[in-house]
C-alpha cells in the first residue's frame, strides 16, 4: 500500500479508481475519464494534487539562491505579491531536473515540485542551499485541490463565501495569495481558468464534499493528462527529464537569459548549445483519422535521417481524434510520420498546444 | 467487480464468445477488459465476409490509455460486425455483453469453443490479473 492523502476515504466513496502513482494511492477515474475531461472543459472538475511536494524558501539569501537555482529568473515576479512563474530547475549540463511554480510570497517564497522527483528534488535544493542564508521546509500538513473549469472560480467563491471568496475573486492569473491559513492560486495543469488551493488538512475533507455537492465533478489522473496534453503543457519525465534541455522540451521561453550576469545552474551549457545549434524540438501532432498516438512511437521526418519520438499521446475528448506531443529533429516541416503498429501514418505538425479555454488553438 | 456471465465461453486474453440461436457465435470483450482499459475510443473488428482464425488478432480495440488487440475464440468467417461502434465506440464499455459486441463468427466447427474457458475458470483469471 503507498501513501494516502487526506482525501483518500472521498476518492473511494466516490467509486475512485485507485493506482499507484510514484508511491500514492491516487484515483485514475472514478467511472469515465472522458466524462471528467468533458466536466472541466464545460464546467467544473476537481483534483486531489496533495501528492505533490511544497517546499517554502525562506532567509534573507532567499531571493539570490532561487536566481540560481532556477533558470526563470524570480526577479521577475518580485514586483507583484503572490505572483507565480513557472520554470525549470537544471543541472550543471542544462538538464531538467524538474519543473516547478514558484511564487512571491513577499520577502519569502512558496514552490511546488512533482511527487516522482520529491526525493531528488529535495537533496539537489538542499545541497545549492548550503551557499546562501536560507532555509527549506516541506508543507506536508497541506492538502491541495486543484479545481478547475469555466465555472471553478464562481463555484469555489460561492462555497468558501467570506474574506476567501473575496480573495478568489480579486486573483489575477497567475497570482497566489494566502487568507486565513489556506493559499488560494490561480494557476492550473488543465488549459482551462481555475484555481488551486492549499488547505490546512483538517479542513479538506468538508471542503471536498461542499464543492461536490456544487456539482463540482471529482476527476482523476486520468483526465488530468489528456487536458494536461491538449493544453501542451509538459509532463516530467514523459516530455522532458535531465537528459533533456529546456529548448528541446518546449520550454525556452522559460530560461531566462538577462541580465547577462545572473548565474543559474546549467547557464554556460545551455549557452554552448545555443551556440553549437539544438537538433531537436518538442512538436504537436495531430492524427484525424481513426487510432490513437502512444507515447515511445518513431516518428519520421521525409528527407532527414535523424528520428524522432513521440513524447505523450492520447485521443483528444475535446478534439475526438488524437494528439500527441513529440521530439523531433528541427528541420520538420508540416507533416511527419508515425510508425504505428507496423505501418506508417501521415501526422500535421503544429506547435504543441491544441486546445484552451474549452476551444481548438491551431 | 466486474460480471461474469455465465452462460458464455471466454478467453484468458478476455474476448467472450457465445453461441447464438442461429448458429453464428457473437464475439465481444469482457466486462473486466473494458474496466481495465478504461474509455474505449476506437474500435477496429474484422470485415464481413473475411476468415478469422481461432487465437488469432481479429482487431483492435483502442482506449483513451492503451490500444489492445482482439483475438478470436474461434475459426470462420465473419457474418456481422457491431457497426453502431464506429459512432458510439463507448458502447463497449456500458454494455460490454450485449449492444457492445464486436463481430460475428460463422463458425468452421462451434466445438473449438469446448477449449475455452467456462465462467468459473475465467473468474479465476480475472482474480489473478
Amino acid at each position: 500500500m503507498g501513501n494516502k492523502t487526506a482525501l483518500f476515504a472521498e476518492h473511494e466513496a466516490a467509486g475512485g479508481k485507485i493506482v499507484d502513482f510514484g508511491g500514492w494511492d491516487m484515483p485514475i477515474n472514478y467511472g469515465s475519464q472522458v466524462e471528467e475531461h468533458h466536466k472541466v472543459r464545460r464546467e467544473a472538475g476537481m483534483f486531489d494534487v496533495s501528492h505533490m511536494t511544497i517546499v517554502d524558501v525562506k532567509g534573507a539569501g532567499a531571493k539570490d539562491f532561487l536566481r540560481y537555482l532556477l533558470a526563470n529568473d524570480v526577479e521577475k515576479i518580485s514586483s507583484v505579491t503572490g505572483k507565480a512563474m513557472y520554470t525549470g530547475m537544471l543541472n550543471e549540463q542544462g538538464g531538467v531536473i524538474d519543473d516547478l511554480i514558484v511564487y512571491n510570497m513577499d520577502g519569502w517564497y512558496r514552490t511546488v515540485v512533482n511527487c516522482a522527483t520529491r526525493e531528488k528534488d529535495l537533496a539537489w535544493m538542499n545541497e545549492q542551499a548550503a551557499a546562501f542564508e536560507v532555509e527549506l521546509s516541506e508543507r506536508p500538513e497541506l492538502s491541495m485541490l486543484a479545481v478547475q473549469g469555466p465555472e471553478a472560480i464562481a463555484k469555489v467563491a460561492a462555497v468558501l463565501g467570506g474574506n476567501k471568496a473575496e480573495v478568489v475573486n480579486s486573483l489575477s492569473v497567475f497570482q497566489g495569495l494566502e487568507v486565513d491559513g489556506w493559499f488560494i492560486a490561480r494557476t492550473g495543469y488543465t488549459g482551462e481558468d481555475g484555481l488551486e488551493i492549499m488547505v490546512p488538512e483538517a479542513a479538506i475533507v468538508q471542503f471536498w464534499k461542499d464543492l461536490v455537492a456544487a456539482d463540482v465533478a471529482p476527476c482523476g489522473l486520468g483526465a488530468r493528462d489528456t487536458l494536461r496534453l491538449e493544453a501542451g503543457m509538459n509532463l516530467y519525465g514523459s516530455d522532458m527529464d535531465e537528459t533533456i534541455l529546456p529548448m528541446a522540451a518546449n520550454m525556452s521561453w522559460t530560461i531566462s537569459w538577462a541580465p547577462e550576469d545572473r548565474d543559474f545552474i546549467g547557464r554556460k551549457a545551455l549557452e554552448a548549445a545555443k551556440e553549437a545549434g539544438v537538433k531537436e524540438k518538442l512538436v504537436g501532432l495531430v492524427m484525424e483519422q481513426k487510432g490513437v498516438l502512444r507515447a515511445h512511437q518513431k516518428v519520421i521526418v521525409p528527407g532527414v535521417e535523424a528520428t524522432g519520438e513521440i513524447t505523450s499521446g492520447t485521443f483528444s475528448p475535446t478534439l475526438g481524434y488524437s494528439i500527441a506531443m513529440a521530439r523531433v529533429p528541427k528541420e520538420i516541416g508540416d507533416t511527419c510520420l508515425v510508425e504505428m503498429r507496423n505501418k506508417q501514418v501521415e501526422v500535421k505538425v503544429i506547435k504543441p498546444s491544441f486546445v484552451r479555454n474549452g476551444k481548438q488553438v491551431f | 467487480m466486474s460480471e461474469v456471465r455465465n452462460e458464455i465461453k471466454y478467453l484468458s486474453s478476455h474476448e467472450w464468445a457465445r453461441v447464438e440461436a442461429d448458429g453464428t457465435v457473437t464475439v465481444g470483450i469482457s466486462d473486466h477488459a473494458q474496466d481495465s482499459l478504461g474509455d474505449v475510443v476506437y474500435v477496429e473488428v474484422p470485415e464481413v465476409g473475411s476468415q478469422v482464425n481461432a487465437g488469432e488478432e481479429a482487431g483492435v480495440v483502442e482506449s483513451v490509455k492503451a490500444a489492445s488487440d482482439i483475438f478470436s475464440p474461434l475459426t470462420g468467417e465473419v457474418v456481422a460486425v457491431n457497426e453502431a461502434l464506429e459512432d458510439e465506440p463507448e458502447t463497449v464499455n456500458s454494455s460490454p455483453y450485449d449492444d457492445g459486441w464486436f463481430f460475428k463468427v460463422k463458425p468452421a466447427d462451434v466445438s473449438e469453443l469446448d477449449a475455452a474457458l467456462d465462467a468459473d475458470a475465467y473468474r479465476e483469471v480475472c482474480e489473478d490479473a
